[in-house]
């Protein structure tokens, strides 16, 4: 636990002042994603600003500095019956909360209990001029001012180093059970968007390898009792399984071919694209394995009601997140103007025009 | 913030009635008058004129013209708005979307919903509830208000607790920019690649941009839901019974709180059946399948016993539950039979501070010479005191307006803030100054310049300009620290 402040807001003074750029880096297990990093910009290491800040069980709140690990911070919660939530991926054992936020990440739960974005409640971040700031609150609902807390999420770091951030937690479910049963990718759309629709304790639904795999959490007697009335058998390491999927962990995801991530309608048919596919999210999220051109990609995710990004492999020189309209370019370009009018942090990670 | 138009009045009447039905470019007095406010109906301003636009296209010229001449646009909805964020400029355009009140799309098995912002929230849950779906968040003037002004707010209700406010329950929105460009934020997916847009378009009252169509999720019916009703015998044993019945690890669907007086209020107004003598009532919403509810109803009431309540009821039927939340949801009338007018605020604190904070703002409530009332959103700790004050008695509003600030001045001091839920609009706009420094504040400002650089949409709501934050913190102190003094006499 380590309050490094004064230093962090230091060093984006420097490199204002000598010209410079700054990669931040956390605990460094999300490197491969966005475009690659400037290699002429030096690091910010936020990973050694820590430490639980305030933790009020009763409240549902906890706030952290930015570069404390996820491990660190469940530990905490778990010790109090409470968790969170969104179910972040770690990529590593030092995977930070900062990272998690700017990279907007998520587990299996997103549909259900909401993603990181919508936990948060507040940060503090230092801006392009070395100034700290404070947005948002520690409390659930705070309307005062424009939501820059949220904003952050995906901005991989772009409009300014976040610092500290107020989140809400949740207690831990009583019970959790998962049902898998065989399905084609065809019908599993249809059957897991059917399965949402009830008024279920389902925390968890993804499709791989011809069966699909269905999570219930809450009460013992709810989650028994919907068991009982749904097809499928009970997984006996289900909580492994879903692990695998949360931290990435699955052979799915292993190997070099580039990973994609299609964030689509949860309706939408499948794309028609041979090679491996992962869905979750009940069908909001979809993973494909394999070669492909960005442009090829972003027409079946349009086709999709969505957008896709290569999230890990392939090019990395060139645009990995979808295109952006001319206008939403300009609204973006100037946002980031507002925080970093010198452009030093993370320069072209997000956009090569950012 | 002036803004200086370069057009009259009659020239840009006469350029809108090119485009638009001529009924609906409106310039007379008369027409306008409804337009002078909204629900927070001590900040009147008579528009210039008023346009009631019918197709995207008509707002995309609305705005092209408006910029390029320098002419303010406040977009309305219902103008149920609380915290007059809908309130008109004397030298700009109201620019009404009430025409815009069609539901496009229901998709029950991606459960979403494709609006016009003009449809009123209640009206989604309608539509839905024949595919057993409704729409989450449920504020309290949902028969009225539009989920286009919900996204404006991020409006919440008493089921936010459990199932979040608009900015968690919506996939995408349609708008048109400063500049004319009609631009979507956010798709059918859970998110979007970079930044997140959408949540900064959510709550930001009008300032960035007008929404021309919303696309939200919609959740299953919960099978069952009951409440549970308890009465305390004072403040202090409520407020601990709040964190009390969350610690134990049940998130209910509502948990609201009120005082003494509300308590009467309500029940002379309803015939609720409520505890009169208690000095703090709590009704505890659980909803969930059958077993679940069952599971939690019976914690509760142990919970609810154990930390000292002197009445416990559960509803055992539909209509019971509709009673005991009858007089919740009529509190804010019930409570304007007993006073000639009240002023409704809305700060928000850490729900461990209830107690504290009930008690201060009823020392407060002494030294302004004003009653208050109680009715509140326990569950996220968003109070909503109700000062209740005589508008025709010379001074008693400008009371009513410093005591409301010393109850916001409060919650921040405890570590909330000025506004859970009605936005800062003009109301609060001056109190944005206790709750941010200047730097913070500019950065509010740069943002906006990038969405609206000559300041067009809403000016002189939401953040306030940096010249008056100090004069006004300055002021702040002074009051406060002659309120601890006196406390400390008194």
């Amino acid at each position: 636990m380590a309050d490094n402040l004064q230093t962090l807001q230091e060093q984006v003074l420097q490199a204002r002042d000598g010209g410079h750029k700054l990669n931040i880096v956390g605990g460094g297990t999300k490197a491969f994603m966005g475009r690659a990093a400037d290699l002429d910009a030096g690091t910010l290491n936020v990973g050694e600003h820590t430490g639980i800040v305030d933790y009020h069980p009763v409240e549902l709140v906890l706030t952290v500095r930015a570069g404390t690990p996820l491990k660190e911070i469940e530990a905490t919660l778990a010790e109090e019956g409470q968790a969170l939530h969104f179910e972040p991926p770690h990529f590593g054992e030092d995977s930070t909360i900062g990272g998690t936020l700017a990279c907007n990440l998520s587990g299996p739960a997103r549909p259900w209990a909401g993603s990181v974005r919508d936990q948060v409640l507040g940060v503090r971040l230092i801006n392009g001029k070395g100034e700290h700031l404070r947005f948002g609150g520690q409390v659930m609902k705070n309307v005062a001012g424009y939501d820059v807390s949220r904003l952050q999420a995906g901005a991989m770091g772009t409009l300014g180093v976040l610092t500290e951030i107020s989140m809400k937690v949740m207690p831990k479910p009583a019970a959790t059970l998962t049902l898998a049963q065989e399905m084609s990718a065809d019908d599993v759309i249809h059957y897991m968007n059917s399965r949402a629709a009830e008024p279920k304790p389902i925390t968890a639904a993804c499709w791989l390898d011809g069966k699909v795999y269905l999570r219930l959490s809450g009460a013992r007697s709810a989650v028994e009792a919907t068991a009982q009335k749904w097809s499928g058998d009970v997984m006996e390491n289900g909580d492994q399984f879903w692990r695998q999927i949360q931290d990435m962990g699955h052979e799915f995801f292993t190997g070099d071919d580039p990973l994609w991530r299609f964030s689509v309608g949860s309706t939408a048919a499948n794309p028609k694209l041979d090679g491996p596919w992962l869905i979750d999210w009940a069908g909001s999220q979809r993973w494909y394995r394999g070669n492909a051109e960005l442009k090829q990609m972003e027409a079946l995710a349009k086709e999709a009601g969505g957008q896709v990004s290569l999230f890990r492999g392939g090019d990395r020189g060139g645009e990995v997140m979808q295109h952006q309209p001319d206008a939403l370019k300009g609204i973006q370009r100037r946002l980031k103007n507002s925080f970093d009018p010198d452009g030093i942090f993370n320069p072209g990670r997000l956009y090569s025009w950012l | 913030m002036t803004t200086n138009p370069k057009i009259s009045k009659a020239e840009l009447a006469e350029q809108f009635r090119t485009f638009i039905d001529p009924e609906y470019v409106i310039t007379d007095d008369e027409t306008m008058k409804p337009y002078e406010c909204d629900g927070m109906s001590m900040y009147c301003e008579m528009p210039l004129l008023v346009v009631l636009p019918e197709t995207v296209e008509q707002v995309q010229r609305v705005m092209r013209i408006c910029n390029e001449n320098t002419v303010p646009v406040v977009a309305r909805g219902a103008g149920t708005g609380l915290s007059a964020g809908a309130m008109p400029n004397k030298e700009g355009v109201v620019l009404s979307l009430a025409k815009f009140n069609r539901i496009l799309d229901i998709d029950p098995l991606a459960r979403t919903a494709s609006l016009q912002p003009g449809v009123r929230n209640l009206a989604i849950s309608e539509e839905a509830a024949q595919y057993g779906l409704y729409y989450g968040p449920d504020p309290s003037s949902q028969i009225a208000c539009t989920i286009g002004g919900n996204v404006a707010e991020n409006s919440g209700g008493v089921h936010c607790l459990k199932y979040g406010l608009t900015v968690h329950n919506i996939l995408s929105v349609e708008m048109v920019t400063v500049e004319g460009d009609v631009v979507t934020v956010g798709s059918d997916g859970l998110d979007s690649c970079g930044m997140d847009l959408l949540a900064l378009m959510t709550g930001s009252e009008g300032l960035l941009g007008v929404v021309t169509e919303v696309k939200v999720k919609l959740l299953p019916k919960p099978e069952v839901a009951q409440v549970v009703m308890a009465g305390f015998d004072s403040v202090q044993k409520g407020g601990d019974a709040v964190g009390g019945i969350i610690a134990h690890g049940i998130i209910p669907g509502g948990l609201e709180m009120m005082d003494g007086h509300a308590i009467i209020a309500a029940d002379d107004f309803a015939q609720a059946g409520y505890p009169r003598d208690a000095k703090a009532l709590l009704l505890c919403e659980v909803d969930g399948t059958e077993e679940e509810v069952h599971e939690h109803i019976a914690e509760a009431e142990e919970v609810f016993r154990k930390l000292g309540a002197t009445s416990v009821r559960t509803s055992q039927s539909e209509e019971e539950r509709a009673l005991l939340w009858k007089g919740r949801k009529s509190a804010f009338p019930a409570v304007g039979r007993i006073s000639p007018d009240y002023y409704c605020m809305d700060g928000t604190i850490p729900r461990r501070e209830i107690a504290r904070v009930l008690t201060e703002m009823e020392k407060m409530s002494e030294e302004f010479g004003l009653r208050v009332a109680n009715v509140f959103h326990a569950g996220d700790g968003n109070l909503h005191p109700l000062i209740l004050f005589d508008a025709n008695v010379p001074g008693e509003f400008e009371r009513t307006e410093a005591f409301g600030s010393s109850i916001l001045s409060l919650c921040v001091e405890v570590g909330g803030c000025i506004t859970g839920e009605h936005g800062v609009g003009v109301e609060k706009v001056r109190q944005m100054a206790v709750q941010f420094n200047d730097e913070e504040l500019q950065q509010f400002h740069d943002l906006k310049a990038a969405f609206d650089p000559k300041g067009i949409l809403n000016p002189g709501k939401g953040v306030p300009a940096l010249r008056f934050c100090q004069e006004y913190r300055s002021l702040e102190y002074k009051l406060h620290k002659h309120d601890h003094t006196e406390a400390a006499h008194g």
